[in-house]
């Protein structure tokens, strides 16, 4: 592999995935506004229904952000399929005040020419691909998060100019989308009369095996994993292959801790080993990394770094 | 409405030409297609035979090429690309945008249907793949309510296929990642969602167990029927219930909207089951072939014969049907 020179990472957070209340929102996006990340993804990625702020208190908040010297990027909901979606999703494609995350692909049709980002969920796996979509403005790709590190060596090494690569490094691995809500479902309800219970859930409902063991967690129409996917000791290696913007997605707690360790890291005020020992506590159900050794994604490497450290 | 019916190998691909499909799908041996099962799908010199069988008597051939190659397997699914154009194929059916690319610059000639697997549930999403590679065709994902068809249909620039019958995926195809979460080989990258070769059967002392890689996905009492742990289908615990808290084995079956499909003008109704045996492929054609024909002839006064339902019940998986996501209160 030819040597590429290190470049120290921005750090991005992600769309915030759950539904919280806009107290709860505002609140944590102020707190998000001091902190060091450099980019943040603004907006309602998984349910349309999930209306704490409306498009101009986005806006505001980007705005907010901005001024605060972050890069603000607004995501757009990843599966659409009422009419009313599709109209939200034009009007917010006409918007040239932010850059675009497309988390579908009727978003990259209403977004080529301009420049936008694709998100984890439009499918991007190998090089023709990537520069098709470069060609159509793509400035920034999120890796489809069951891509592993071989494979990114691989297009890292051919990725076409002026694209950057930005890749979870730390947040449950969203996995699936579904016409229907399984959160009003656990609750017996239609989800035509879902009565929001997704907002009694900060982070999401458990779902576990009946032997008890964690295993997914529910979210409305998405299902992510239990475990947290955490990539913070392949820092190094993430570095050595040119990942331009290392991604956290939020949770309802310990996101500025996460992000500020991840900070240490790229400073190099904090070794790998020392960020390992937080991770049983800010990632209670455990955590993961198959995904990036081409394995199932739950399986987990981490015990010898672990181990290392103490 | 055409009828596009699926040809896991040569016995089944016979027996939905012979039953009365105006289509048939296959895919080639490998990981280029979304059912990439031990001992199913077609070689060379099958899919030559199969070919002939089917264009002597009148029927289309598809060949799904709807995975997702990564760097180290492209040269494979362009392989598969160029075989399928060289055996003269009547569409190609993809996902990938990369394979698109590849098919549209070296088959121009090439008719290319949008898999499922391309997720598109927009007109928007369809436009961008008739814009960008000229598909002509797009099958949508199970997840849009019939209201939501019918808008799309109405808007989109390409003809619209829509499943009708099979088991039933309940997550947007082409995005769904909990099959390689749990096992490593998911429908996009490996072409197979919870793979045979990662399922354990455990007896134990008062039930028995189907695990998937070590995962638990359901335990059922001596009297309980088993299905296949499809981990979607499994029982699972949330807030102290254990239940089917994603979807039951079910089976897709919409006989009973046939007439509102062909009126909101579905191009073309898709049978599920590559992996299915000959015997399903034979009755499922022969059954929708029957309701297709009774609905073009009279779509005012069709209704679904009890003893067509009663066939479909018994191939169902789960031995029970549903309208999925097209019936509202399913979601």
């Amino acid at each position: 592999m030819a040597i590429m020179p290190i470049k120290r990472p921005r750090l991005a957070l992600g769309p915030l995935s759950y539904f919280w209340t806009e107290e709860q929102l505002l609140e944590f996006y102020q707190q998000i506004a001091g902190s060091p990340v450099d980019i943040v993804y603004l907006g309602e990625t998984i349910c349309s229904k999930r209306r704490s702020l409306d498009s101009d208190q986005w806006l505001t908040l980007g705005r907010t952000l901005q001024e605060a010297g972050k890069e603000v990027v607004l995501s757009t909901l990843t599966l659409i399929e009422a009419g009313s979606e599709l109209g939200a999703l034009h009007r917010l494609c006409q918007s040239d005040e932010f850059l675009i995350e497309a988390n579908d692909l009727a978003a990259v049709q209403l977004l080529k020419g301009k420049s936008f980002v694709a998100g984890p969920a439009t499918n991007i796996y190998n090089q023709r691909t990537l520069s098709f979509l470069t060609k159509m403005g793509m400035r920034r790709w999120v890796p489809s998060v069951e891509l592993g590190h071989e494979p990114l060596v691989d297009l890292q090494e051919n990725r076409p100019e002026g694209v950057e690569t930005e890749l979870l490094v730390w947040g449950r691995l969203p996995l699936a989308y579904s016409a229907r809500c399984y959160t009003a479902r656990a609750h017996n309800l239609p989800k035509d009369d879902c009565q929001l219970r997704c907002l009694d859930y900060p982070d999401g409902m458990l779902l576990s095996t009946r032997e008890e063991k964690p295993f997914l967690t529910i979210n409305g129409i998405q299902t992510q994993s239990a475990l947290t996917q955490n990539l913070s000791h392949q820092f190094d290696n993430l570095c050595q292959l040119g990942v331009d913007v290392l991604r956290i997605s939020p949770q309802s707690r310990g996101t500025l801790k996460v992000i500020d360790l991840f900070d240490d890291l790229r400073n190099q005020r904090i070794t790998v080993e020392e960020v390992a020992a937080w991770v049983a506590k800010l990632a209670p159900l455990g955590s993961c990394d198959g995904y990036w050794h081409g394995e199932a994604g739950m399986e987990k490497h981490l015990e010898q770094i672990e181990g290392a450290s103490s | 409405m055409e009828l596009v019916c699926p040809a896991g190998n040569l016995p089944a691909l016979k027996a939905a030409v012979d039953n009365g499909a105006d289509a048939v799908y296959m895919g080639f041996r490998d990981d280029t297609n979304a059912r990439h099962f031990a001992g199913l799908n077609f070689n060379h010199n099958k899919a030559e035979l199969g070919i002939d069988y089917a264009h002597d008597r009148g029927a289309r051939v598809f060949v799904a090429i709807n995975t997702f190659p990564q760097p180290s397997g492209w040269k494979r699914w362009q392989a598969a690309v160029d075989s399928a154009a060289d055996l003269g194929v009547d569409v190609l059916i993809v996902a990938d945008i990369g394979v698109m690319d590849y098919a549209r610059e070296r088959w121009p000639d090439l008719t290319l249907h949008l898999s499922v697997q391309g997720s598109a549930t927009t007109h928007e999403a369809i436009r961008f793949y008739s814009e960008a590679f000229g598909i002509r065709r797009a099958v949508l994902p199970r997840v849009l309510s019939m209201k939501q068809v019918e808008q799309v249909i109405n808007e989109s620039p390409v003809e619209i296929e829509v499943f009708g019958f099979g088991s039933l995926c309940v997550m947007v195809e082409g995005r769904c990642l909990l099959s390689s979460y749990v096992t490593g080989r998911s429908p996009n990258t490996f072409g197979a969602c919870s793979p045979g070769s990662h399922v354990r059967w455990e007896e134990t002392p008062t039930a028995l167990e189907s695990r998937l890689n070590g995962v638990l996905i359901d335990r059922y009492e001596r009297d309980e029927p088993a299905g296949y742990p499809t981990l979607c289908k499994g029982r699972f615990q949330v807030g102290g219930h254990t239940f089917y808290a994603l979807e039951e084995p079910t089976s897709l079956n919409t006989l009973p909207i046939l007439p509102e499909l062909k009126r909101m003008g579905v191009a073309a109704i898709k049978v599920e089951g590559r992996q299915r045996s000959p015997a399903y492929v034979a009755k499922v054609t022969r059954v929708l072939r029957a309701a297709i024909d009774a609905c073009n002839l009279d779509s005012d006064g069709f209704t679904p014969d009890a003893a067509w339902l009663k066939e479909l019940e018994t191939v169902s998986e789960g031995v029970q049907t549903t309208l999925g996501a097209l019936h509202r209160p399913w979601q």
